[in-house]
């Protein structure tokens, strides 16, 4: 393969940008880990008298609930430098100035308006550093009437008109079982920051990034709101069919709720699907073409069931791959978490931190053939105010000290006393 | 808009992009920020592309709308690259392209002697973004896919659906149009390796693995670490064995996004409960209901919890989706409507921040409505310059105007297939 042949280079693709990052809770640092993990100098402010959500989310490393033992958020940061501040005293605020003059780009996901009562908002930022690209993200945009709903991933998915497409046709929609358009959103702030990082490479000028969840999760259906817009069409959730192929669909196997899920697009599919399964019915001039399949559909579907439940999930899937038919075992998170194709393509790592255990972590969905990620995971909360403000910002010992007594660095005291250490 | 047409993020950034399906979002967003995209089909059309639905319902390739959204701001061409011809032509567009993105099966451009190391050979400045279903090598890289057996395949489809039936996917398919928007990403973290060295690279973008990240969540880590397997349980979210929560209801006229989350300092379940007392339609129980002691997801039952949810459930069934928003907004309640497509372009939010664009069809004289583009940029808002191609729209404007073929020449090629 074409891989095999290349050398691996020796920078980091964004050795040199420096982020300074408000961004908390899922979005934000979810899109900042496309700069993290390649090179970038990202330090995020974070303060421990308001937790980011996620440090306080289950699982925990060895199942004890603080803090810095949340795998979950240490896969959602990357190797991002934290520093704890606390923007609403004077003298954070003025260290999260100072980060804001070092940086190439500032990242936020607050509420819209949040910013600007702390005097950073993009006019006041702008001013003092004009070339500054600012990423804003938020769930419906920095304006219009809902631009203050601050709501969870399945609101997003909602709003954006995904849920009403998922499910069976007679009955009410079943959501995803996760923020759908979390992790869909974070990929779009990741392209923004890049392209207008290029736009300021080339022309030093800097701009305001309004980067709204729902819009993202709207164009990745935008074919079926033109279908309303153009035909009057508004489409409703089908199961699991889909108009070009038949069988397409999920099928019962043998064991305790295994299924494969099977989709046979045309004709050379068809023939080698049947060769495969080897049952009379296949031959019934009802299921010859594409279109006679689609009109039998429900039928067909019975007959393939009957089939797939002879057989493991696993033997389905093997059986109709060989001939070239998609096909694949529903899989549990197990069945992912033991994925070969995963581990051989260093997609899953057990990557080790400050103070947990070794864990599993997903990384980035594509390989670079010259160049690795930095696949370190997330900062403890103020694991690098030293660094940061002494050999980033060149702060006196007096300053920090000073900051740390008025309160504008925060440490483990401020902690609420339930998620203090033991 | 004239300063975005004169320079944009990605202004002066060719993409050649073979990439079909729904990858060619990634193509669209690279479009969309203002670089030159040059669709490249195969005669007579990328059949992956052209798919339903169609405009006026009328099953024409020309006439697309899944082709028309994700091909804006792109010029296109036809292109036989299987051919001698189509092959020569390819790699001159190749030295003036900055990336190429295609998404056939591992080996099949490698075949063809225009993968990466081929190309670099002729541009070593360019960038191959190669996305399929498992990645170039492992032990699945043969295996075909399709976004059905992605969804299977990454865990997302296991955890979803109703319990009593099979596990469903979302009826409109995601998993390439996700991997189209990572390969994006990818190609732009490459791009920023190209600044620094002025070389290019391969990059190898799996869906399987996109699909996980985008459908995982937390699911992953609770299996290593507490040994949770995430089952299906219809409308209901909630990690082991505990009741969970209903994230929707059914309301007059559809459907709403409501989930009783008990956040401290927050007015969603209180601000609904006064609402709904407001209404005569809370009862005593419910108004003095102890929220942060009674109901806790790990101690509560499941009758406490249908008994609770039941009151919600009779006081949405009395309003309308719209009246249901309009009180949420003014009460900071955290409710939407689960909207239909009909929902999704008559909301408020974004008529007021102009999302919608009209884009002119002289071919079928007519002015259709878009989706706006994906992002907000103050410097460099962009714009929708123009339609999707037709097919082979520009081949005299590349082939006769750019690489300089004489009409001769291309009536030749034409005759022979290559274009």
């Amino acid at each position: 393969m074409a891989g095999k042949s290349i050398e691996m280079g020796k920078v980091m693709p964004l050795e040199g940008i420096k982020v300074a990052s408000l961004a908390w809770i899922g979005v934000g640092p979810m899109g900042i880990r496309y700069l993290a993990h390649w090179g970038a100098t990202v330090v995020r402010m974070e303060s421990h008298r308001r937790i980011d959500t996620m440090r306080q989310s289950r699982p925990f490393d060895k199942n004890i609930p603080q803090i810095n033992r949340s795998p979950w958020f240490a896969q959602a940061n990357g190797p991002v430098r934290s520093v704890s501040v606390d923007l609403k005293r004077p003298s954070g605020l003025d260290i999260a100035w100072r980060l804001i003059k070092w940086a190439d780009v500032l990242a936020e996901s607050f509420t819209p308006g949040t910013m600007a009562k702390l005097g950073l908002d993009y006019e006041n930022v702008s001013k003092v550093k004009p070339d500054i690209v600012y990423l804003s993200t938020c769930q419906m945009g920095q304006t219009g009437p809902l631009a203050k709903f601050g709501g969870f991933g399945f609101h997003a998915s909602a709003m954006a008109g995904i849920t009403h497409l998922t499910g069976w046709p007679d009955r009410e929609p079943t959501p995803h079982a996760v923020a759908f358009v979390d992790a869909l959103a974070s990929r779009y702030v990741g392209v923004g920051i890049l392209s207008a990082l290029e736009y300021r490479r080339r022309t030093g000028r800097g701009q305001h990034l309004d980067v709204s969840q729902c819009e993202c999760g709207i164009q990745n259906i935008a074919p079926v709101i033109m279908d309303y817009i153009t035909n009057g069409h508004s489409a409703i959730r089908s199961g699991n069919s889909y108009p070009y192929a038949a069988p397409h669909s999920v099928y019962p196997c043998k064991g305790d709720d295994r299924w494969c899920a099977i989709t046979v697009f045309d004709d050379i599919q068809w023939e080698a699907f049947c060769n495969v399964i080897d049952q009379e019915w296949t031959g019934d001039p009802k299921f010859a073409s594409l279109l006679s399949r689609k009109q039998n559909e429900v039928e067909l579907d019975v007959h393939v069931s009957e089939w797939a439940m002879g057989y493991t999930a696993e033997e389905v899937e093997a059986n109709l791959q060989a001939v070239g038919v998609p096909c694949h075992v529903v899989a549990t998170v197990k069945d992912v978490y033991n994925d070969p194709q995963m581990r051989h393509r260093g997609f899953l790592r057990e990557l080790k931190h400050s103070v947990m255990d070794e864990h599993t972590y997903y990384t980035h969905g594509f390989k670079m053939s010259k160049v690795e990620g930095d696949w370190r995971t997330g900062p403890l909360l103020g694991e690098h105010n030293e660094y940061v403000f002494k050999e980033i910002l060149g702060m006196t010992d007096d300053e920090i000290a000073e900051a740390l007594i008025n309160g504008g660095i925060t440490t483990d005291a401020d902690l609420a006393v339930s998620m203090r250490e033991s | 808009m004239s300063r975005a047409e004169k320079e944009s993020c990605l202004s002066g950034i060719r993409v050649l992009d073979l990439a079909q399906g729904g990858t060619q979002i990634c193509g669209k967003m690279f479009a969309d920020l203002g670089a030159d995209v040059i669709k490249v089909e195969p005669p007579g059309g990328d059949r992956s592309g052209r798919i339903a639905p169609f405009y006026k319902n009328m099953p024409d390739p020309q006439k697309s709308l899944f082709w028309f959204a994700y091909n804006t701001n792109k010029r296109g061409i036809t292109l036989d690259i299987e051919t001698a011809d189509g092959r020569e032509i390819f790699k001159r567009l190749a030295k003036t392209a900055d990336f190429v993105i295609e998404s056939f099966a591992p080996g099949y451009l490698d075949n063809l002697g225009l993968d990466y190391v081929a190309l670099s050979e002729l541009n070593p400045r360019i960038i191959v973004t190669s996305i399929t279903p498992f990645g170039q090598t492992g032990p699945k890289a043969h295996y075909t896919g399709s976004d059905l057996t992605l969804w299977a395949s990454s865990g997302g489809l296991y955890a979803t659906g109703d319990p009593d039936r099979p596990p469903v996917w979302t009826s409109f398919p995601q998993a390439y149009i996700h991997a189209g928007v990572e390969a994006c990403a990818g190609s732009m973290i490459a791009h920023w390796y190209r600044v620094q060295t002025g070389e290019g690279q391969h990059v190898d973008v799996s869906v399987e693995d996109t699909f996980v990240i985008s459908t995982d969540e937390v699911h992953l880590l609770s299996y290593e670490l507490l040994g949770h397997v995430y089952r299906r349980r219809g409308n209901r979210k909630g990690i082991g064995e505990g009741p969970g929560g209903r994230q929707l209801y059914q309301c007059k006229d559809g459907y709403i996004a409501f989930m009783l989350l008990v956040l401290v300092g927050t007015p969603n379940t209180g601000g609904m409960v006064q609402w709904m007392a407001e209404e005569g339609m809370a009862p005593d129980w419910l108004v003095n209901y102890d929220w942060v002691n009674h109901y806790d997801m790990s101690r509560i039952t499941s009758e406490e919890v249908d008994r609770v949810e039941k009151v919600f459930a009779d006081f949405f069934m009395t309003k309308t989706k719209a009246e249901l928003l309009e009180q949420a907004i003014k009460r900071n309640i955290q409710l939407v409507p689960v909207s239909t497509p009909e929902d999704v372009y008559n909301a408020e939010q974004w008529r007021v921040r102009d999302y919608w664009v009209d884009v002119e069809h002289d071919e079928l004289d007519d002015t259709l409505t878009y989706c706006g583009l994906f992002r907000r940029f103050s410097e460099t808002p962009g714009e929708i310059r123009r339609r999707a191609p037709l097919i082979g729209e520009h081949n005299m404007e590349v082939y006769e105007g750019e690489l300089g073929y004489s009409s001769e020449e291309l009536s030749i090629l034409k005759s022979s297939g290559a274009i």
